[in-house]
């Protein structure tokens, strides 16, 4: 028996992905001044999941994420549709659009309750992180363990993969998305096509929104989106160094906020663990409260 | 129809007090909101209605502990209010004090307290009391089983939130238009902000029962932006806001009565997305039907044009539109004969058409503004004067050709 494997390093693991997956996207949202495109995208995800579930009539990931996907799509084409149409500024348009979507959502799930559908609005928000358990990982020696590994929560592999796939763009089309984020005219005027690397961004925060959605809830994919990046950008001017320390901002608020969700109530005398997600964001808040009073670069530049 | 009855209030007086106080709270959300939406704040409540969520659980925490029962409305609406005071506060500071933009504080606020907000809920949990899910109400707005008191409550509080709305609609109006003119006016801008920001605080709080905390900030969004369909004019905006708040949520609030599964904060938000759409196609002004109107007219406008100055060079006419719209007017005859009618409106529409060069050229700013109606009779577009002026300019450059020639 080996309590740590079995129960915590997975779940700790999965926040840790689900966090670095969410952060390194964020790095750019935050510079363009998106940040709240995440906030949509993690509030739509839920009627895209209950619609694909009343349309297939299964939970299975692929149905989950493609249902969630197309909606975070659709919601991204009516935000633009309303902000044109409308000719209101974007936040509004966002904030009439996800609110209708995930009313939408609200008002299937409960006409479709009586259905005995395993996925409540709570679980949407809060996700369910501690129960992400590795029941196999008796000793050490079940890491190399193929049979083993593959009882290990295939959210972790996904996640994993997600985050080596954001990670791989962003390396291979860095300069693309620095000129882009920086100077969309100089961008487009060189034929960077900063529009199409617009569409791809909002595309990949789509996908890490939904990978880790179903992981971790919508809380924490919110909270992860923009917390870390923004107490980067408190430490650092350069891009490249802003996105190290909001990896490791990410991962930090991920195993604090696990650890003491799990232990820090014993440490008050109570038998009961805490919700790890809220921890998680609660955790990354504190992170980001430091950095606005004590950041090297938590000021603007006066001085350039 | 079950529809009806709460609709028309007849469905108990219960029904009928939640159903009012709701359309109030409508009304003083959209009436609000526009503000917001003019300061270009819009999301600022989203922040705010997230942060209610640890002051929610705080204060039922607290009064378990103070008196064993925890479902006291107004205990629970105090302690809302004080941590989406402290949330409003931290968007303030992020966005004074660090170099974030106001959309990141707004998002690093929101989902930072409601993780702790969520933290808070599970310590209920484990409280044991049985009553956790009077709580669960807050989250996706819930008014079935709503006691009498609580509907009195939100009526009352709603109402006097619009009437400190309306005296405030003044200084409300300067500041979100030019801060700076009422600033040198003697109003205290900073102050005027606060009590916007306090107003929205405070008709969040109200609506967190009836609407939800995820969803409240649709009331204050929604219906603002459905009334910039109608008008450019602030003061009407925000009345039309009230009114479509209030339809809104009255409308939400009874279909939500009228049977199981309907919740109420989602049916309020889809209605008021309802009336979005309806008027993004059928407002006069912005609206896409009368958009398609005005392009068909002016499509109809320019084949005549066209034709009657191919008349006038004696160019042949192939274009069907064009030969169908000259003959209606009377201008052509079946046979493709001129008619007399038709040869003295094609030398009105030269004259028109030299007049607009002259105009595009001397004052091109608003002729660019005035772009769309080219193509109407000048001496309806512009005035007499201007006219006379176009004219006389006209006839002094014909007589300069002449003497050149």
């Amino acid at each position: 028996m080996n309590p740590f494997l079995q129960l915590t390093l997975t779940p700790m693991l999965i926040g840790v992905l689900a966090a670095c997956a969410c952060a390194l996207p964020g790095n750019f949202l935050l510079l363009r001044r998106q940040s709240l495109i995440g906030d949509a995208i993690s509030h739509v995800a839920l009627p895209g999941i209950v619609a694909a579930y009343l349309l297939t009539g299964t939970l299975s990931a692929t149905a989950m994420f493609l249902g969630a996907t197309g909606a975070a799509l659709l919601a991204v084409a009516l935000i633009e549709l309303v902000r044109r149409l409308g000719r209101v500024e974007p936040g509004a348009a966002m904030g009439v659009v996800f609110t209708t979507l995930f009313a939408l959502g609200v008002l299937m799930l409960e006409q479709s309750a009586s259905r005995n559908l395993h996925l409540d609005v709570e679980h949407a928000l809060y996700g369910n992180l501690e129960s992400l358990i590795w029941l196999e990982g008796t000793s050490w020696s079940a890491l190399l363990d193929p049979a083993a590994l593959a009882g290990m929560p295939p959210q972790i592999f996904r996640l994993a993969l997600v985050l080596a796939g954001l990670a791989l763009f962003t390396v291979t089309f860095w300069r693309e998305l620095m000129i882009g984020t920086f100077d969309p005219s100089f961008a487009q005027s060189i034929g960077a096509r900063p529009r199409l690397f617009n569409i791809a961004l909002v595309g990949l925060v789509a996908i890490a929104a939904v990978a880790s959605f179903d992981a971790v809830g919508s809380i924490i994919v919110i909270a992860m989106f923009i917390c870390p990046p923004a107490a980067a950008r408190l430490m650092t001017d350069r891009l490249s160094r802003q996105i190290w320390w909001s990896m490791g901002f990410a991962s930090a608020s991920a195993i604090l906020g696990y650890v003491l969700a799990g232990y820090g109530p014993m440490w008050f005398g109570s038998p009961h663990s805490v919700s790890a997600a809220g921890m998680i964001a609660t955790v990354s808040g504190v992170i980001l409260a430091g950095t606005a009073l004590f950041g090297p670069r938590r000021r603007q530049n006066l001085a350039a | 129809m079950e529809i009806l009855a709460p609709l028309f209030l007849q469905a108990g007086y219960n029904t009928a007090l939640v159903t009012i106080g709701a359309a109030l709270l409508g009304a003083s959300a959209g009436a609000i909101g526009s503000f917001v939406l003019l300061r270009k704040r819009a999301l600022v409540s989203d922040a705010i209605s997230h942060a209610t969520l640890p002051g929610l659980a705080l204060a039922f925490i607290a009064m378990v502990w103070l008196t064993g029962e925890g479902r006291s409305l107004p205990g629970l609406m105090l302690g809302s209010a004080l941590t989406a005071g402290l949330g409003l506060l931290a968007v303030d500071w992020l966005t004074r004090r660090t170099r974030l933009a106001e959309d990141a504080a707004i998002g690093a606020v929101l989902s930072v307290f409601f993780g702790f907000g969520v933290v808070l809920m599970t310590v209920i949990q484990t409280l044991n009391t049985g009553e956790q899910a009077g709580l669960a109400g807050y989250l996706l707005g819930s008014t079935a089983g709503m006691l009498r008191s609580e509907a009195e409550l939100i009526a009352v509080a709603a109402g006097v939130t619009g009437a400190a709305i309306f005296a405030l609609r003044r200084p409300f109006t300067l500041v979100c238009f030019d801060p700076e003119y009422a600033g040198g006016r003697g109003y205290p801008t900073g102050r005027v902000d606060l009590a916007l920001m306090g107003l929205l605080l405070a008709v969040t709080v109200i609506g967190l029962k009836v609407a939800g905390l995820v969803l409240i900030v649709a009331l204050t969004i929604t219906p603002p932006v459905t009334a910039r369909l109608w008008t450019d004019r602030p003061g009407q905006m925000v009345v039309i806001a009230a009114l479509l708040g209030a339809a809104a949520a009255w409308i939400g609030t009874a279909i939500s009565a009228s049977g199981e599964g309907l919740p109420t904060g989602a049916l309020i938000v889809l209605v008021a997305f309802a009336l979005f759409v309806i008027s993004l196609l059928l407002s006069p002004k912005r609206g896409l039907l009368a958009g398609l109107i005005r392009q068909r007219r002016f499509q109809t406008l320019v084949h005549e044009r066209q034709g009657l100055l191919a008349i006038l060079r004696n160019e042949p006419i192939y274009d069907s539109l064009t030969l169908r719209r000259l003959k209606a007017r009377g201008w052509l005859r079946a046979d493709g004969q001129v008619t007399p009618e038709g040869l003295s409106a094609a030398r009105r529409a030269e004259a028109d058409a030299a007049r607009w060069q002259l105009y595009r050229q001397s004052h091109p700013a608003e002729a660019e503004l005035l772009s769309g109606r080219m193509m109407e009779p000048m001496a309806r577009v512009l005035p007499p004067d201007l006219l006379a002026e176009l004219d006389s300019r006209l006839a002094l450059a014909a007589a300069k050709r002449g003497e050149a020639l």
